[in-house]
């Protein structure tokens, strides 16, 4: 596949890219220099979500930290270790199994002041709480015209390549987006992941805060605590000149990747990670694309009524006179999340993306 | 606690029959003349005020009415028996609740008329908006009551649910949240004995609702429904033990439900007249009423006064009901956010223009 796609794409490589390589090196160096500031530790975004939740514990005497194995354990992905014994059992605590449970006592404690962070063990597990999140959660401060705002942030592990049984990989995030009321956020690297879940804790609205699995053990070189770019922003993680990738959480990694081996092809490639599903930031988005003249979605979820379609409507409502080509999606299958021994087939590789990127009509362009 | 301890009694806990005499019971004592006179005239008033409710929806002034018609014993002596600072979590059914709770009828209306989800400041009153997803809001009634409990506050939670409600998975995490965090909730079950058309044959099997809160170790009380003075001194201790840092409680209320669902229900497809002729032998304002006239309490004149204080709040509810409000189409989007986002004020922006053009 990727054999075909350097063909197709050597052929129709706008005359421009000599022109382009120079200053995406030069764009490269830059964007290097904004992500990756100048001292550093080695810190895995695991610990970089340890570390926002313990100086929100200890930053702010209403925060709680609660959920599933939370306590002693430190919750199954360590996400919260330490937190218990540094903080005692009345700030981050275990509770009894039940989702529905967690959230719902979540928005009441939410009532009477205090900022919860609750965790869902995995994705698929948030589903019991449901009915909590869609018709509590998200709608109280409407139904109350702003009388009870509810500062709660349940942070939901999410997402594949973790070699998961059924149940351990779902991406549920078009569940919660669909959802008027809550913001969604997830974290595509290690300081984002400090800095979203600093800004979703001091949030005056609920916050799904998605955090993809697979990226947990990711290390980036920063120092904590560190501030990234406010909580609704998108940013350019890689600038480019041809076509705009759009990723978000564990696909920014992915995308990053694409657009490496994409240069090998000739392809300069931004790549955008959006950080905020909701609220969406238009402005970024639609100003690369408006630029690159080409866009691609990528997300591990199914792509039918996924999040990327609103993206692609989005973009195409806003960008259309600036387009070469229809936007196009790649997803996940739809089908129900494969076993672990084959969801490599189900997540979008980088030659799934590249392939993607082939079909953005150069031949028309370059004719 | 042991088991026993636990337990309900093997009879409804009763303090005044329903002939209007006190009964001796050795746990809980009568409540003062005071509070009973307190009590019927708020039973008054809310009855009178359910049926303006009832009578401005065949009007067409509210979508919908869920009559509590039967049950204000439960409704008037459960909130009665709240301290001040104590938060109050209702359903659809408890609009009597609200107003005994002294929230302005017609922001405890405002759900109901369609002009707003919910019409009062919860934190004005310590009252949540009324919760129709059943049982849903007994889980934030112990999440409120545990956060007040881990701030060292003293005070409790009254969360209303339905014989129905109990069904649902939501009310088995709140039990069992409220009973493992010792939460300071009391858990009132307004057993009207119908969910919609279904009977609580069908909906459990338990002995009684209030045997479940064993299951939670959590105790249960069950209670006649439509006394209120028994109703009163059950939940009155209840909540007093809570604050206590006693835990949490179960308390079912036996009553019965004498009108339809709501208005748009015909209870005639699944339920007999006799049971209802039977049930309004045991209407709960009357009962409080007799003990009062019978010990003297309470004369003919007194009697009529509070009939007619509570005609006059109805006919004052009547006529700001019939005044037309003014909604604000905008404001729709004022409060999806604490800020709107972008995209929200864009399209608060294509409504007002829809509007200016229709205008
Ligand atoms: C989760 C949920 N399922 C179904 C309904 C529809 N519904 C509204 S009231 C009701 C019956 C509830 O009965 P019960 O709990 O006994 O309370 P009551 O209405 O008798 O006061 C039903 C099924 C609902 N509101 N919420």
């Amino acid at each position: 596949m990727a054999a075909t796609t350097s063909v197709t794409k050597k052929a129709t490589t706008p005359a421009t890219k000599a022109t382009t390589k120079a200053a995406t090196k030069a764009a490269e160096t830059k964007a290097e220099a904004s992500v990756t500031p100048a001292v550093r530790t080695s810190v895995t975004m695991a610990q970089a979500l340890n570390a926002a939740l313990r100086d929100a514990l200890r930053d702010d005497p209403s925060v709680l930290v609660f959920g599933e194995d939370v306590g002693k354990l430190g919750g199954v992905f360590r996400i919260t270790d330490g937190l218990a014994a540094e903080f005692g059992d009345d700030r981050c605590f275990d509770t009894p199994l039940a989702e529905a449970g967690i959230v719902g006592t979540a928005i009441g404690m939410a009532m009477y002041g205090m900022r919860p962070v609750v965790e869902m063990q995995f994705d698929a597990f948030a589903y019991p709480a449901f009915e909590q999140v869609t018709s509590h959660l998200a709608k109280l401060r409407n139904r109350t015209r702003g009388r009870l705002g509810l500062p709660v942030v349940i942070r939901v592990p999410y997402g594949g390549g973790i070699g998961g049984v059924e149940h351990h990989s779902d991406s549920s995030e078009a569940y919660y987006t669909h959802t008027p009321g809550l913001k969604v956020v997830t974290p595509g690297t290690p300081a984002d992941a400090y800095s979203l879940l600093r800004d979703a804790i001091a949030d005056p609205d609920p916050v799904i805060f998605m955090e993809p699995k697979r990226r947990y053990w990711t290390k980036g070189d920063l120092d904590l605590p560190v501030r990234t770019e406010p909580m609704d922003r998108a940013v350019v993680r890689r600038p480019g000149t041809d076509v705009t990738l759009i990723a978000y959480g564990a696909m920014v990694a992915t995308a990053l990747e694409t657009a490496d081996a994409a240069r090998e092809e000739g392809w300069d490639v931004e790549v955008v990670d959006l950080r905020s599903l909701v609220p969406f930031d238009d402005e970024t988005v639609t100003a690369s694309v408006r630029r690159t003249g080409r866009a691609v979605v990528v997300h591990e979820a199914s792509t039918f009524g996924g999040y990327g379609a609103e993206v692609a409507a989005r973009v195409t409502e806003q960008c259309f006179h600036f387009l070469e080509a229809p936007v196009l999606r790649v997803g996940g299958f739809d089908i129900p999340y494969p076993p672990p021994k084959l969801e490599e087939h189900h997540l979008p590789s980088v030659d799934r993306i590249l392939d993607a990127v082939a079909r953005l009509q150069w031949e028309e362009a370059g004719a | 606690m042991s088991p026993g301890e636990l337990l309900p009694g093997s009879a409804p806990i009763q303090l005044v029959d329903q002939d209007g005499r006190r009964v001796a019971d050795p746990a809980y004592g009568c409540p003062d003349t005071g509070v009973l006179l307190d009590l019927y005239r708020s039973m008054v008033a809310g009855r009178r005020f359910d049926r303006q409710a009832t009578a401005l929806t065949r009007q067409g002034r509210l979508a919908v009415y869920p009559s509590s018609s039967g049950q204000e014993a439960c409704q008037v002596a459960a909130v009665r028996a709240m301290g001040e600072l104590d938060w109050l979590f209702p359903t659809y059914r408890e609009s009597v609740a609200l107003v005994t709770r002294g929230i302005d009828p017609v922001e405890v209306l405002t759900l109901l008329r369609g002009d707003w989800h919910c019409g009062y400041d919860p934190h004005a009153y310590r009252a949540a908006p009324q919760c129709t997803p059943l049982a849903t809001n007994t889980v934030h009634a112990v999440g409120l009551a545990d956060a007040a409990r881990r701030k060292g506050d003293q005070v409790a939670v009254l969360v209303f649910i339905g014989d129905g409600a109990t069904s649902e998975g939501d009310a088995h995490e709140a039990f069992n949240f409220a009973a493992v965090f010792a939460a300071p909730v009391v858990f009132v079950v307004q057993n009207n004995q119908w969910a919609i058309s279904v009977p609580l044959s069908k909906q459990s099997k338990a002995p009684t609702l209030a045997h479940k809160a064993v299951g939670y170790g959590m105790r249960g009380h069950h209670v006649d429904g439509n006394d209120a003075a028994a109703v009163y001194a059950v939940v009155r201790q209840a909540l007093d033990d809570a604050r206590a840092g006693g835990g949490p409680a179960l308390v079912e209320c036996l009553t019965y439900r004498m009108d339809a669902h709501t208005n748009a229900d015909d209870a005639g497809r699944y339920r007999d007249e006799a049971e209802v002729e039977l049930w309004r032998q045991r209407d709960p304002v009357e009962r409080l009423e007799r003990l009062l006239l019978a010990e003297g309490a309470l004369d003919e004149a007194a009697r009529e006064a509070v009939a007619a204080e509570a005609e006059e709040s109805a006919a004052a509810l009547r006529a700001r009901m019939n005044a037309e409000p003014e909604l604000t189409p905008g404001d729709l989007f004022e409060h999806v956010y604490a800020k709107p986002t972008a995209h929200l004020h864009r399209q608060a922006e294509l409504l007002a223009h829809e509007l200016s053009e229709e205008a």
